[in-house]
């Protein structure tokens, strides 16, 4: 008797899930498609190249150098932490705050946060003068040291960006794998391991809805810890520009800010060049538009704090740091940073013209562009500022201009997270079908 | 009780049999040191010796190699440190006219390139109503040491007697400990040190100073090795002028090779201080202030800040 009363509901739902399907299974590339794929390849492999140069020579192919010891790379490593936090933003934070426009936008958060943070740990590799004794952090490894609590963090939170990527897909998997056959036995035979025998019951349901809170729940504190812990590497010492107890959430807040314009960025990309203009409507642009203006304002009040007083006391060897940061050597790059990455975006986003689509992409381009160089502004500067004076070195070792190798190994990091991404858009559907069929059926249900 | 007695009987054979393999190696040593080598140059002089197999050989003296004289070291742990001492060094500024020499030694005893500066002579100012002076400027070996505090492996650590020491077998060269130093006291091997094979794979050289490697950090390491030998450091014997007081803060005693002065006396009556001691780190270098100058001060073309010459006198 029940079970009558539910089938014209659950045709419905099937039918509503074949007609989504249709635009949301995963296509092979056309030709775009095709030499973006390739083009990241090359480019992913020339970085590799370099890097076995680096591995022969050592780093010295770097332009780092005893009054630079970190540069890009670790600013790069910043960058890619920064970036992961979208996926507890929009995964998790938007799913206990209720905002239930986030649906087609998490698993895009959650695949680049996987990317980005195993490039983060890639990159960190990279940066190593003897990644040869890489698991000496094993063998040798003490609490002491901030590096410890990242390697610990970064890890739980890989594992739980996974596990959060994946357990919200079952549904999908299991449906691609009943009714996605013309596709290589390889790719079928993937789907039926990854659906690990979902059959959709109202037990397993109940049971991922659970498991699903319970990652949301845990994967804030963890998010917020990985980039605590990673500014706590620089705020954790002595040095002028990094010796702030503001640390932790002024990059915490940026991160938010790069996250959000990452997806956004991700969302016109899939919007325009993958017909998914149904999924990705001009309401969801206008609510990532409004979500970052409110992030790059919070981040804003954290740049206030952190560049204003210690301006406003000019204490000693901050003054230095400070005068080559807004008047000095990198005034130009400091002042487009800010410009780029922070205001401009929020102005334009404001106006609701300026969250359209294509105005939000350019924006989003900025934002991330911004990030980076801003990651560069927080670790590269402060190096040169010692406690005690540097003489008698060669004059390049005093302005850190990144060497080819270098700048070829970093864009490759960059690449090949995008790698990433490509790839699993070619293989699983990047908006969820039967979350989004689901949600569809349940609102034409409060309609009627 | 007794439990603490057997480990310690345990602690002393242990180092008996260390003392006894330590022996049986360097007869080896001797012994192969028996057969004709090439390159060695006969003395004409005989001696006699004990071999493994407890007969009288007589050899040539040119063959007889020098048995390693810190074999001691090798047997102790090298991040212990020489019990019982508290190495301490007091620079006294007003004595330093810029001769470099102390730097020289360093280089040349470390095997250093001139762009890896264990320890620098640097021009500083107080302010500008004061004289400038030459400041020589080393590790500190800080009793707080932020360099220790941030390495995740342990290849850098504190000893006993007050050493900041590297272990670059260990080091992965993440070079987090260069940017917490405030000071700037270490320096990263960017590339193969142009070290002499030897110096890696011969018994001679102590395994109780640091060896640079590439992809790890090194830095100056109050030359222990002289220490246990119950030398000083290469800078300390290398300065014409007297400028470097080495000592143990145990003994109360330092010594610049020519005087030798109660430490407590000398830091009290000529007002010591220590580099930038509102860091809290505790360095275990002390300065006295540039006044009462021996020499009066030289300007120096390359010492500007932001200089562009490397060690211009080599």
């Amino acid at each position: 008797m029940a079970n009558h009363s539910t089938q014209p509901a659950l045709s419905r739902f099937d039918e509503e899930l074949k007609s989504i399907s249709n635009d949301l299974l995963p296509r092979p590339f056309g030709r775009k498609g095709k030499i973006w794929t390739w083009l990241l390849l090359i480019i992913t492999a020339i970085g590799i190249f370099f890097y076995i140069q680096q591995l022969k020579d050592g780093l010295i192919v770097t332009a780092l150098r005893d009054y630079t010891p970190w540069g890009i790379y670790i600013s790069n490593f910043v960058f890619f932490v920064a970036i992961s936090l979208v996926g507890s933003l929009i995964s998790a934070i938007l799913k206990l705050t209720g905002a239930s426009w986030r649906t087609p936008m998490t698993r895009i958060s959650e695949i680049i946060a996987v990317a980005a943070i195993i490039f983060a740990a890639i990159t960190i590799t990279i940066d190593m003068g003897r990644p040869d004794r890489f698991l000496n952090l094993f063998f040798h490894g003490r609490m002491q040291s901030p590096i410890i609590w990242d390697v610990i963090v970064i890890t739980t939170y890989l594992i739980l960006s996974l596990l959060f990527l994946y357990i919200p897909m079952i549904p999908d998997l299991a449906y691609m794998r009943d009714n996605f056959k013309n596709v290589p036995k390889w790719q079928q035979k993937l789907y039926r391991k990854l659906a690990i025998n979902w059959k959709n019951s109202p037990g397993q349901k109940d049971r991922m809805k659970q498991i699903i809170l319970i990652l949301s729940v845990m994967i804030i504190p963890v998010a917020f810890g990985i980039h605590t812990v990673t500014s706590w590497l620089f705020a954790a010492t002595l040095r002028p520009g990094w010796d702030s107890t503001n640390f932790g959430p002024y990059f915490i807040s940026g991160a938010f800010v790069v996250g959000a314009g990452g997806v956004i960025v991700a969302m016109y990309v899939f919007w325009k060049y993958l017909d998914m203009k149904k999924y990705f409507t001009d309401a969801h642009f206008d609510k990532m538009g409004k979500l970052l203006v409110l992030l790059s304002l919070v981040y804003f009040y954290f740049n206030i704090n952190e560049y204003f007083i210690p301006a406003y006391k000019l204490k000693g060897i901050d003054s230095a740091h400070l005068q080559e940061l807004f008047v000095g050597s990198y005034a130009w790059l400091f002042w487009s940073t800010q410009l780029i990455g922070m205001i401009i975006p929020i102005i334009v986003l404001l106006f609701k013209k300026g969250r359209k689509p294509f105005p939000m992409f350019i924006m989003s381009l900025f934002v991330i562009v911004g990030a980076w160089t801003k990651r560069f502004l927080i670790v590269v500067p402060t190096l040169n500022h010692p406690y005690i004076p540097i003489q008698r070195v060669p004059e390049e070792w005093l302005h850190y201009i990144p060497t080819i190798p270098e700048w070829f190994i970093t864009i490759g990091t960059l690449t090949g997270a995008l790698l990433i991404i490509t790839l699993f858009v070619r293989l699983f559907p990047v908006v969820p079908i039967v979350e989004t069929a689901e949600e569809h059926v349940s609102h034409e249900e409060e309609d009627k | 009780m007794s439990q603490n007695n057997n480990e310690e009987n345990n602690g002393r054979r242990k180092f008996i049999e260390k003392g006894l393999l330590a022996g049986a190696l360097s007869a080896a040593t001797l012994a192969t040191a028996c057969f004709k080598q090439d390159g060695v140059e006969e003395t004409g002089e005989k001696v006699k010796l004990l071999s493994p197999d407890g007969e009288i050989v007589e050899i040539d003296s040119g063959y007889v190699k020098p048995i390693p004289d810190d074999m001691i070291a090798y047997s102790n742990n090298i991040r212990q440190g020489i019990p019982g001492r508290k190495f301490v060094m007091v620079i006294d500024l007003s004595r330093c006219k810029n001769l470099r020499k102390c730097h020289d030694a360093c280089e040349k005893i470390h095997f250093l390139p001139p762009d890896k500066e264990w320890l620098k002579v640097l021009k500083m100012q107080d302010n500008e109503g004061a004289s400038p002076y030459w400041q020589p400027t080393n590790c500190f070996h800080c009793d707080r040491p932020p360099c220790v505090k941030v390495c995740p492996v342990n290849a850098t650590f504190k000893r006993t007697d007050g050493v900041v020491f590297i272990d670059t077998e260990r080091c992965i060269g993440c070079r987090f400990c260069m940017v917490a130093c405030p000071y700037g006291a270490r320096s990263f091997n960017w590339n193969e040190p142009n070290i002499p094979e030897e110096i890696y794979t011969q018994h001679h050289h102590s395994p109780e100073s640091i060896i640079p490697r590439i992809g790890t950090v090194s830095k100056c390491d109050f030359c222990p090795d002289m220490a246990r030998k119950g030398e000083l450091p290469h800078c300390v014997t290398a300065c014409p002028n007297g400028v470097y007081y080495f000592g143990d803060e145990n003994e109360d005693a330092v010594t610049n090779g020519s005087e030798t002065l109660k430490l407590s006396e000398l830091l009290t009556d000529r007002a010591a201080y220590r580099y930038m001691e509102e860091l809290g780190l505790e360095p275990r270098v002390y300065y006295l202030p540039p006044v009462n100058r021996l020499f009066p001060f030289e300007d120096d073309e390359y010492s500007k800040n932001y200089g562009t010459l490397i060690n211009p006198a080599e």
